[in-house]
């Protein structure tokens, strides 16, 4: 299947992770750009809901010894985020859940060391109707809110079982402050390291006493109900001050938090929040950091992409899909310039490989370790910031585990790369046209061309025989797959 | 205009050189006649460690009144006798090991090291301690610095972790990250002269550094040091050390590092890391079992293994080993076992060529006005020597170089003589 038109293919290794064969022939691109962003950005999600397919035939494989638990085991339940992300009809969805997990970096090792591994896995990525109280883990919460409002994103974030134990939320009572996540809140979060003081710090902390957990039954075992709550008793009932307005002007004092009630208390934490959602330092914040997840790497976020995106922020209430909506279709994103100017994080990398060169036979297991080795292990951030994003991906050894993965999955598709090749045996420059046709790559500049048309007829002259095909298509896939060009989307 | 790897990690591209992306590769006979054998391996203890826990001043009762719950009682600690200012010490029960080398005399161990306004924030703290400079953290790191002084190649630096941190960025250098040894090979879809003709060709796609396109020029550059590193990394993997490194992975680590010198690759430093120290919450009242207690527990018995293992080696002289961590945590316990962000904190120097002992003084825990020793209102360890002094001392005592050049000012301190 030849790709489609490049601003298609654009769209889609961004917004989603690429384009399979069987995406190309699905997709009815003669419906224009709008339409197509339109079809990303709304989707019922009852009807785009894949996980009834894994383990099917037809798709990307899974491993398990015993049965597929993704509410217990976190291997498995990264085997399903991957299987989500290679095969959803929505890929937004997917890829909205991967950038928030990146904003919000909560790491399911530090939830396994509290509560153990089947709670932990549970509260980092289960769904509702796999928990025993219908409290659904903190990937799906980002699916679900991921172009909803960011400040229902932020309070979710605030009540979220895996994050009151990620920064200490549970802990959080009015004899002793707990400040790291009303740190994290304005340092990471919302509008950044520049725009608060220490103060601020411990009003936030004090703001947040009592949004604590609320565990029923044993844990340890898989089997307790972890949820929020918010426990009147513990919060700091007196004012709060703070360095920037909570309040709008006409507010007696814009900058502190009322002394309330403990009953009441519970409104410090979402007036904080509503005041950092909203805060303009917030939401430049944000437009610079969707034009490193979308637009672009190599130059610095557009003075007019930050504006207008921030503007469209603000004015949308905080609403994310009308942010995608306006990132989507702005001029920066569609600059046939900035194609193939970010730098593909692992995950990236390794669905779009599986969506361009195949996945019939291949598990999504196998690409656990190489991920691991590349330096993204899903649900498992280095730290609260996240993932070093750009080019510290791509240390010795991290590019290592990308040219590696390359070639453990051309390995894996050999048989079907070379019944797939035959059409194209005539000649050693036509196989590297099999490949490009395969692999959505920029124009290849003549000395790669030229590397790879040495490396085909190394080892004796060119038949197009099925051995030779057996041993070059996969080695050429190997070497694209592997190459620096590949690794741009 | 030079444009260097550093801008790329920091962003800012405006121009291009190839100097970092086409290595000189320094030949075997060039590292043969190296002049120096020493190494600096950097121990980093990420989250800000409670040197409160390490290093117990179980003498000061505020140190008791201020941690009812996580206190490591006075009949535990390892004593190691009192500093400078006569206030006595102890180190953690779990460091055992630790304390022996302390008591053969080469452990030393510079107390209350940070820097003035200390940041409480992870990623800031770390970007100071990496550039080695408080106000602006967007430059190079101090040990990159220091590597793109040195002649180039692409082992002179080892990062035992997936992520080469911001101390290891230099403008030239590229330090290759090495987490595991054996996935350190390259793999193809075909074995023999296939296999061959596949790394050749890999090889040839990685030498393509197009001028007009650097930052594709960038990753293959990469790939191209990946691919010339191969051969030499494998030779370590095969070390077995001559004492019995533990499954962890900071053992692991240090059991590569050890490798890698008896092997004489030719790395000048290496980064080895340890995270978890970030202990907000359940930081362990048992002083010898719980979260605190096994970080200690870890430390020792790595420490203690690679440091036995150098020794049989005849290779204790050539190291030093420089631990330090983002900052120190607050003296008063939190409401959850635990404790929050502090300041000052402990650095150890450990070595055969160390003069080990209690460098700098204790602060006195009293909350009280004025201390001087206390900070943020009496709720930190305020900071004594500059952690730039050590680097300094580090640097022109142990490596070699120039601390003015390498830290843009001068931080010499005559009394940090433990090099």
């Amino acid at each position: 299947m030849a790709q489609l038109a490049p601003e298609v293919e654009h769209l889609y290794r961004r917004a989603g992770f690429g384009l399979s064969a069987a995406d190309r022939q699905q997709l009815d691109d003669g419906q224009g750009y709008r339409n197509l962003v339109d079809g990303l950005l709304v989707f019922d999600p009852s009807a785009t809901d894949v996980d009834g397919l894994i383990g099917t035939p037809g798709h990307v494989g899974i491993t398990t010894s015993g049965p597929f638990s993704p509410n217990v085991n976190i291997a498995h339940a990264r085997q399903r985020w991957l299987f989500r992300m290679v095969h959803s009809p929505a890929p937004l969805q997917e890829k909205m859940a991967l950038v928030w997990h990146q904003h919000f970096a909560t790491a399911y090792s530090k939830i396994n060391g509290t509560y153990g591994g089947a709670d932990g896995t549970r509260l980092m990525a289960g769904k509702a109707s796999e928990d025993p109280v219908g409290q659904q883990g903190q990937i799906e919460t980002l699916r679900g809110l991921g172009l909803g409002r960011f400040e229902d994103l932020l309070i979710a974030m605030a009540r979220d079982p895996a994050m009151l134990i990620w920064l200490d939320g549970r802990t959080n009572v009015k004899a002793v402050p707990q400040e790291n996540f009303g740190r994290e809140l304005m340092e990471l979060f919302t509008f950044g390291v520049d725009h608060y003081v220490e103060t601020d710090v411990y009003a936030a902390a004090r703001a947040f006493t009592g949004w604590n957990l609320r565990i029923v039954g044993t844990t340890g075992l898989g089997t307790a109900a972890y949820s929020f709550t918010y426990n009147a008793s513990q919060h700091d009932v007196a004012s709060k001050d703070f360095s920037f307005p909570l309040y709008s002007r006409g507010t007696s004092n814009a900058y502190r938090i009322p002394a309330r009630s403990g009953a009441a208390g519970v409104q410090d934490g979402l007036d904080l929040i509503h005041a950092l959602a909203f805060h303009p330092e917030t939401a430049r914040r944000l437009a610079g950091r969707f034009w490193t997840w979308f637009v672009s790497e190599t130059e610095a976020p557009h003075d007019r992409f930050v504006q207008s995106i921030a503007k469209v922020y603000l004015d949308n209430g905080t609403s994310i899909r009308a942010v995608m909506r306006a990132v989507l279709t702005s001029p920066e994103f569609q600059d046939a310039r900035q194609y193939y100017q970010r730098y593909a994080w692992p995950a990236e990398f390794v669905v779009r490989s599986l969506k361009e060169v195949g996945y019939l036979g291949f598990s999504v297991n196998d690409a656990l370790t190489p991920m691991l080795n590349m330096g993204q292990q899903l649900l498992e951030p280095p730290d609260v910031n996240g993932w070093e994003l750009g080019p510290p991906w791509f240390s010795t050894g991290g590019m290592l585990a990308r040219m590696n993965f390359a070639s453990q999955l051309a390995t894996n598709q050999r048989g079907a790369l070379r019944d797939a090749a035959r059409p194209f045996n005539s000649a050693p420059e036509q196989l590297i046209e099999f490949a490009i046709g395969k692999l959505s790559l920029p124009p290849l500049d003549t000395d790669v061309s030229n590397t790879l048309l040495t490396y085909i007829r190394a080892g004796g002259a060119w038949t197009g025989s099925d051995t030779q095909l057996l041993a070059k298509s996969p080695g050429v896939i190997h070497l694209l797959a592997g190459s620096g060009e590949y690794q741009f989307v | 205009m030079h444009f260097t790897r550093r801008e790329f990690l920091k962003g800012g591209v405006s121009a291009f050189t190839l100097g970092f992306a086409a290595p000189v590769f320094l030949s075997d006979l060039a590292r043969a006649q190296g002049a120096s054998r020493r190494n600096l391996v950097v121990l980093y203890l990420s989250g800000g460690n409670d040197a409160l826990s390490t290093l117990v001043p179980y003498t000061d009762p505020f140190y008791y009144t201020r941690r009812p719950s996580l206190a490591i009682p006075a009949a535990s600690v390892l004593q190691v006798g009192a500093d400078s200012s006569g206030k006595a010490l102890g180190l953690h029960p779990r460091l055992t090991g630790v304390r022996q080398i302390f008591n053969e005399g080469k452990l030393a161990i510079i107390q209350r090291t940070g820097y003035k306004n200390s940041s409480r924030s992870h990623f800031q703290g770390t970007d100071i301690w990496s550039t080695a400079n408080p106000v602006n953290t967007s430059g190079s790191g101090w040990l990159g610095r220091y590597l793109d002084s040195v002649p180039a190649d692409p082992l002179s630096g080892w990062c035992t972790v997936r992520e080469v941190p911001h101390s290891l960025i230099g403008d030239r250098v590229s330090v290759p990250a090495i987490p595991s040894i054996s996935e350190y090979a390259f793999k193809s879809p075909n074995t023999g002269t296939e296999a061959t003709f596949s790394r050749t060709a890999m090889e040839g796609l990685a030498s393509h550094l197009p001028v007009d396109k650097p930052h594709l020029s960038f990753v293959n550059g990469t790939a191209r040091a990946a691919i010339a590193t191969l051969d030499r990394v494998a030779s370590v993997g095969t070390y077995a050390g001559t004492t019995a490194y533990a499954g962890d992975g900071l053992s692991q680590a240090l059991k590569a590092v050890a490798g890698a010198m008896v092997r004489g690759i030719g790395t000048k430093v290496f980064w080895v890391q340890v995270g978890g120290f970030d202990t907000h919450s359940s930081q362990g009242t048992n002083p010898a079992n719980g979260t605190y207690a096994n970080l200690m527990g870890t430390l020792n018995t790595s420490l203690t293994a690679f440091y036995t293992d150098l020794k049989n080696q005849g290779l204790l002289q050539d190291t030093l080993i420089l631990q330090f961590s983002e900052f120190g945590r607050r003296i008063t316990e939190n409401g959850s076992q635990g404790t929050d962000h502090g300041a000052a904190a402990i650095m150890m120097a450990l070595g055969g060529g160390v003069q080990g002992g209690l460098y700098g003084t204790a602060a006195s825990l009293n909350p009280t006005a004025g201390n001087p020793s206390l900070e943020n209102n009496g709720g930190d360890v305020a900071y004594e020597t500059d952690f730039r002094s050590v680097y300094a001392r580090v640097i022109d005592n142990w490596l070699g170089a120039n601390s003015t050049t390498l830290l843009g000012g001068d931080f010499r301190k005559a009394s940090l003589s433990f090099l």
